[in-house]
């Protein structure tokens, strides 16, 4: 009797511990992101660090698609970009509006074209264009970046997952998206700033982004919002859903055959990265001042991958270090040797590929030794 | 102008169909993508001006055949590096694709810096050789440049080598047989490391020798290969992946559309408009526009 209850203990008592283990997780982070930080970086770096922690928000969604789906996305810059872009919109709008915060719109109102972006002004676009009109207001602004990559992701994920596009196939094609809407910004300069992207915006709802106080509530709704994230994400992955998407990402056809329909739950969680990171683009446009076509294309896309690569592809803790450190090695190197930036970045592809492809939460869990069976971990399958 | 169009339309079609066949060996056999590809290009193209260059120092008078050689040499190179890479890198990764494409990205960057650092971080071209610099006269109004109709004819030959080593030679038996069906060639005997190793290799030469043709076309810059990976991506998807003649006829098919949309809209439009359009074509072929297999 006391053997079998023994034996039924302590694989669950081993459980509970990395169960406490991975509730600190959030703890620590939530401490380093809301006490340490802010308290210890001065204002320069806190603003840097915020701009990093606009990428791990691509990086968390890329965690639940690729770690718990199996589904590689290398177009998630498009979100990121839409969030950027639909924000840009709606403080260049307003940027438009009040003529002594852009120096462009003075010229505008000389031309005649008032409330028109100044760079629509230089490229002798008269009217605004109608789907920049409902970025006029802020109550269709925040919606549209929360709801509409979302949905387009379900869309475009529903649609190839259900016509069995898959595995590398999928990636092509988000490959290829993000590639087209870096083009399609840069050709046409007239209704989206080209390859200067949109920029030089001072205030949002009428309060100015550069004061510090606003850079500093700026930064904790940017933590509040990212940890609501992660903890979403694990929501999801602890809840059923999570598990049969682990299942799909396993044995796509033993799942389908049991009945579920692995479609709909790829290109629900598909959305759901896609929603991440399009706060995550928002929230960047918002605190860096910029919206640009070089956040979109591929490379950018592809770099978000390696944020959570580096964290762990399993380990949505993990997404938001691998984010913060890539990017901070960014800063350092082009602050320092610019040139060895493009190096580091693509021997940190291979190094993570073929050394630690459970990357940094791997290296803990191997330290905790905590069991490796749990649905979670197992990070040799796509 | 129809026809010039037309005719610009094979020039990119050359340059893609070179890339993608390359592609679409290794990943038909080996299920990789080789996301580094597009560097392999320029590793090409930089072999061939690196060749020019010699000549010009050592051997003037032969100016006119250092093309040929320039080819023979970019394919050696890439093929040597190909078959270096599959040895220390790809063959770890052959149960992971999709890390595969990260890994070879990253072998991609390094590539570019490299060339960017050590060769010319500027575009660099190749002087034309001087029985290429003529124009064949159709009409009056209708010309072609010789060095275009060379690199059409050296795409076709090299198609037609390819089809040949795939289709008439043991190497080309053996690699179709482990394209087929893995398990069963290896219960035969036959050495599939090495198979993967020489067709990846092969297929980063035919890069190379795409390469060699685009000095003929524009000047080469690090950041060269990128701009062409999706677009050789989406050939060899959209031509289906398992067969050479499809690939074939999707480089030409891409090509033309491009250069067609190209006269109507700016050459990037047109990109995205036939990359769009490829993608929508894909929804309703998922294999591919030329496979025969039933979906899996």
């Amino acid at each position: 009797m006391t053997a079998a209850r023994q034996a039924r203990v302590r694989p669950s008592l081993r459980h509970t511990l990395v169960d406490i283990l991975e509730r600190f997780g959030v703890l620590i982070l939530a401490v380093l992101l809301l006490l340490v930080i802010p308290f210890t970086f001065d204002m320069f770096r806190l603003g840097l660090a915020a701009k990093y922690l606009c990428f791990a928000f691509p990086a968390v969604g890329i965690v639940l698609i690729w770690g718990y789906a199996g589904i590689l996305s290398l177009g998630q810059g498009m979100f990121f970009g839409l969030g950027s872009y639909m924000m840009a919109m709606f403080l260049k709008l307003e940027a438009a509006a009040n003529p002594d915060s852009s120096s462009g719109t003075a010229l505008a109102a000389f031309f005649g074209a008032a409330g028109l972006p100044d760079f629509m002004v230089w490229n002798s676009v008269e009217k605004l264009p109608i789907w920049w009109e409902p970025f006029h207001h802020v109550w269709i602004m925040i919606p549209a970046v929360v709801i509409l990559p979302a949905f387009l992701a379900f869309v475009l994920g529903y649609v190839n997952f259900r016509n069995r596009v898959s595995g590398v196939y999928f990636t092509i094609v988000t490959l290829s998206i993000a590639a087209i809407m870096a083009i399609v910004i840069i050709g046409q300069q007239g209704y989206t700033g080209g390859i200067n992207g949109i920029t030089d915006f001072k205030t949002f709802l009428g309060l100015n982004l550069d004061t510090d106080q606003a850079k500093i509530v700026m930064y904790y709704i940017t933590v509040l919002l990212l940890l609501l994230a992660v903890l979403a994400g694990r929501f999801i992955i602890r809840s059923r859903m999570g598990r049969v998407l682990v299942a799909i990402r396993d044995q796509e056809d033993r799942a389908r055959f049991s009945g579920y329909d692995s479609a709909m739950f790829k290109a629900f969680i598909f959305s759901v990265g896609a929603m991440f990171a399009s706060v995550g683009g928002a929230l960047f446009t918002i605190q860096v001042g910029l919206a640009s076509p070089s956040l979109v294309g591929i490379v950018p896309s592809i770099e978000m991958v390696i944020y959570a690569a580096v964290g762990g592809r399993v380990s949505l803790i993990g997404a938001v270090y691998g984010a913060f450190l890539v990017n901070a090695a960014k800063t350092f190197f082009s602050e320092n040797f610019v040139e060895y930036w493009t190096y580091f970045i693509g021997a940190l592809y291979v190094f993570v590929v073929m050394f630690l492809p459970a990357g940094l939460a791997g290296i803990l869990k191997k330290l905790r030794g905590s069991d490796s069976r749990r649905a979670g971990s197992k990070t040799e399958s796509n | 102008m129809l026809v010039l169009q037309a005719f610009t339309g094979l020039s990119i079609f050359t340059v893609l169909m070179l890339m993608a066949l390359g592609l679409a060996i290794v990943f038909g056999l080996m299920g990789v993508i080789n996301m580094a590809h597009g560097e392999l290009m320029a590793m090409g193209a930089y072999t061939t001006y690196g060749t020019s260059l010699l000549f010009q120092a050592f051997f003037p008078d032969l100016m006119g055949i250092y093309f040929l050689v320039g080819i023979v040499l970019a394919f050696c190179t890439t093929f040597v590096f190909g078959y270096l890479l599959e040895r220390s890198l790809i063959r770890f990764l052959y149960e992971r694709p999709l890390d595969t494409m990260l890994a070879t990205w990253g072998v991609g960057l390094l590539l570019q810096q490299l060339y960017r650092q050590f060769i010319n971080p500027r575009p660099v071209s190749v002087p034309t050789a001087s029985w290429l610099q003529g124009v064949w006269q159709v009409t009056d109004s209708i010309s072609f440049p010789m060095s275009r109709i060379f690199i059409i004819a050296l795409a076709f030959v090299t198609a037609i080598l390819v089809y040949l080593l795939l289709y008439k030679t043991r190497w080309g038996l053996l690699i179709r047989a482990v394209t087929q069906n893995r398990g069963m060639s290896g219960a035969v005997g036959i050495d599939q490391n090495r198979v993967d190793s020489y067709t990846f290799a092969l297929g980063c030469g035919l890069a190379g020798i795409a390469g060699s043709s685009f000095t003929m076309l524009a000047s080469t810059a690090p950041d060269t290969g990128q701009a062409y990976i999706v677009d050789t991506f989406i050939v060899v998807v959209f031509g289906g992946v398992e067969s050479i003649l499809g690939t074939i006829l999707s480089a030409f098919i891409i090509g033309e559309i491009q250069a067609w949309l190209g006269y109507y809209l700016s050459g990037s439009m047109a990109r995205a408009g036939v990359l769009l359009l490829v993608i929508v074509v894909l929804y309703f072929r998922p294999n591919g526009l030329f496979s025969t297999r039933v979906r899996r």
